[in-house]
């Protein structure tokens, strides 16, 4: 049995190599396996790991009380932010937990099916995901079907109705769900989707309960979780820390710039918090003062030398283009925000009116998508008027700061494959 | 019809993904649709009495007169007291 007080969890015994199954279930050995699953999971407070933060057991419950002799287990391992590297780092050490938790969840649901969606564009995730599969169906062939997806790597093919609709569909498209809760649906079959990381924390629930897994984290928040730092640190690491963590332990641990500028929190659909904060403990609760969450676990380190609304613009213009252009107000919108940002970073002509453009434009748009890509982008550009407002009057003024000369950036965007799309008429 | 009618509210929605800025929308129920500089429709987003018969009309208008089939209708019944 796992120490309950001590880290790391989920990355427990890993090496470069991704556990065996022999491994991990030396490593997890389990004196008392959980007997009623769903209560432990109620019990144990597990919120979900991919950025909305839903209680895991409220949704597992949800999806049992479903009819339907044809459900599925969907693991969500996307990873859609440039900036996470969580789950790739996660599966490629301990799949086997991962897979665990899948299991335990498609028996609380009563689910025959388990699908694993890893983006193709990881090719070595791929292959540890194939292995594992291969050792586990080798090991047994009851319980339900495993299978390996691989859709292509796109922002919003890791959103939960996109994710569905390609399983479903072969369409890696968000799909319009106007009353929440919605259940989704693949053929006629309910689906749970959770994030890889969510499922390797039932994985150790199932294994040695809510009571172990509660000694760790905060009574609302408990456990640990994984947080990819990235920007101006030695290198970029996926760090686990214990919820409830304050911020700068979390940077020191990661080997990050010691006094920063800001630190973007939660991911590109995430918002940018100042230094001035960094003491805030890292769990959702305690960040949602300064309307910030912990998202998907990203922390992006931007340094006093850089300038924030380059930054701000870099991210929004890859947003604008990594919409799926189903709705409108996304598809129109969002490039015009990224255009509003550029005339304010690098200040040609009229940038006053282009800030009162952004503010009147994030107002118009939000909350007009069928999924949430637009609101995030519109909650990213609002804490960046709000964290860089002194900047953003002197780049309006026309006294643009030195950082914005630079080429050196922080936040790492993918390059636009697809740029010449962004005008779009 | 009528008497029932009177009671509860409504909302317009709209499916952004099938919804292409026709625009007709608007011109059908200007008092509930507004369109963004894109072409696109703002709806209004509390409720409207259903008593309010004017309204109604013209949102059944917009509803079936929308190219796309994006818009519903979405009756909002009050719960009764037991």
């Amino acid at each position: 049995m796992i120490d309950p007080h001590s880290l790391p969890r989920l990355m427990h015994a890993t090496s470069e190599r991704p556990l065996t199954l022999a491994q991990h279930e030396t490593a997890f050995a389990s004196t008392s396996p959980v007997t009623s699953l769903l209560e432990e999971l109620e019990a144990s407070g597990l919120t979900g790991r991919g950025g909305a933060g839903f209680p895991t057991g409220r949704k597992a419950r949800l999806l049992r009380e479903q009819r339907g002799h044809n459900k599925f287990m969907v693991v969500n391992a996307m990873e859609g932010e440039p900036a996470s590297h969580k789950d790739q780092t996660l599966l490629s050490a301990n799949p086997h937990l991962v897979l665990d938790g899948a299991e335990y969840l498609a028996s609380i649901i009563g689910a025959n099916n388990i699908a694993v969606c890893v983006a193709r564009d990881n090719p070595s995730v791929v292959n540890h995901m194939t292995r594992a599969l291969h050792e586990r169906t080798r090991r047994s062939l009851r319980g339900p079907k495993l299978e390996l997806h691989t859709p292509p790597w796109r922002y919003v093919a890791g959103e939960e109705s996109a994710l569905v609709h390609w399983l479903d569909d072969n369409e890696s498209l968000p799909q319009y769900r106007p009353n929440r809760p919605h259940i989704l649906k693949i053929g006629h079959g309910p689906a749970l989707v959770d994030n890889a990381e969510t499922c390797a924390n039932v994985g150790l629930i199932g294994r040695f309960g809510a009571q172990w897994y509660r000694s760790l984290g905060t009574a609302d928040n408990p456990g640990s979780t994984l947080v990819s730092v990235t920007g101006a640190v030695g290198h970029p690491t996926v760090v686990e820390v214990e919820l409830g963590t304050p911020l700068r332990a979390i940077l020191d641990t990661a080997g990050a710039d010691p006094d920063p500028q800001a630190v973007l929190l939660g991911g590109y659909g995430g918002s940018w918090l100042s230094a001035s904060h960094l003491d805030a403990p890292y769990d959702n609760e305690a960040l949602k003062p300064f309307g910030v969450s912990t998202g998907a676990g990203v922390i992006v380190v931007l340094p006093k030398n850089a300038c924030g609304i380059v930054e701000t613009q870099r991210v929004v213009r890859w947003m604008a283009n990594e919409s799926a252009r189903q709705c409108g107000p996304c598809a129109f919108g969002l490039p015009a925000l990224a255009e509003d940002l550029t005339h304010i970073a690098h200040p040609s002509r009229d940038p006053q009116g282009a800030r009162q453009r952004l503010i009147e434009r994030c107002a118009v748009i939000e909350g007009r998508g069928a999924c949430r890509h637009p609101d995030g982008v519109i909650r990213f550009v609002r804490s960046a008027l709000d964290v860089f407002a002194a900047d953003f009057t002197e780049h309006v003024h026309g006294s643009v700061c030195n950082g914005s000369r630079s080429t050196k950036h922080f936040a790492s965007v993918p390059s636009l494959e697809r740029e010449e799309e962004l005008v779009w008429e | 019809m009528g008497v029932r009618r009177r009671s509860g509210a409504f909302i317009l929605q709209v499916n952004p993904i099938l919804c292409d800025g026709f625009g007709h929308c608007a011109e059908l129920a200007p008092e509930l649709v507004k369109t963004d500089e894109w072409g696109y429709p703002i709806l209004k987003s509390d409720p409207v009495p259903l008593a309010d018969a004017g309204t109604y009309e013209s949102a059944r208008y917009a509803e079936r007169g929308c190219p796309r089939q994006a818009l519903h209708i979405h009756r909002i019944s009050e719960k009764k007291p037991h």
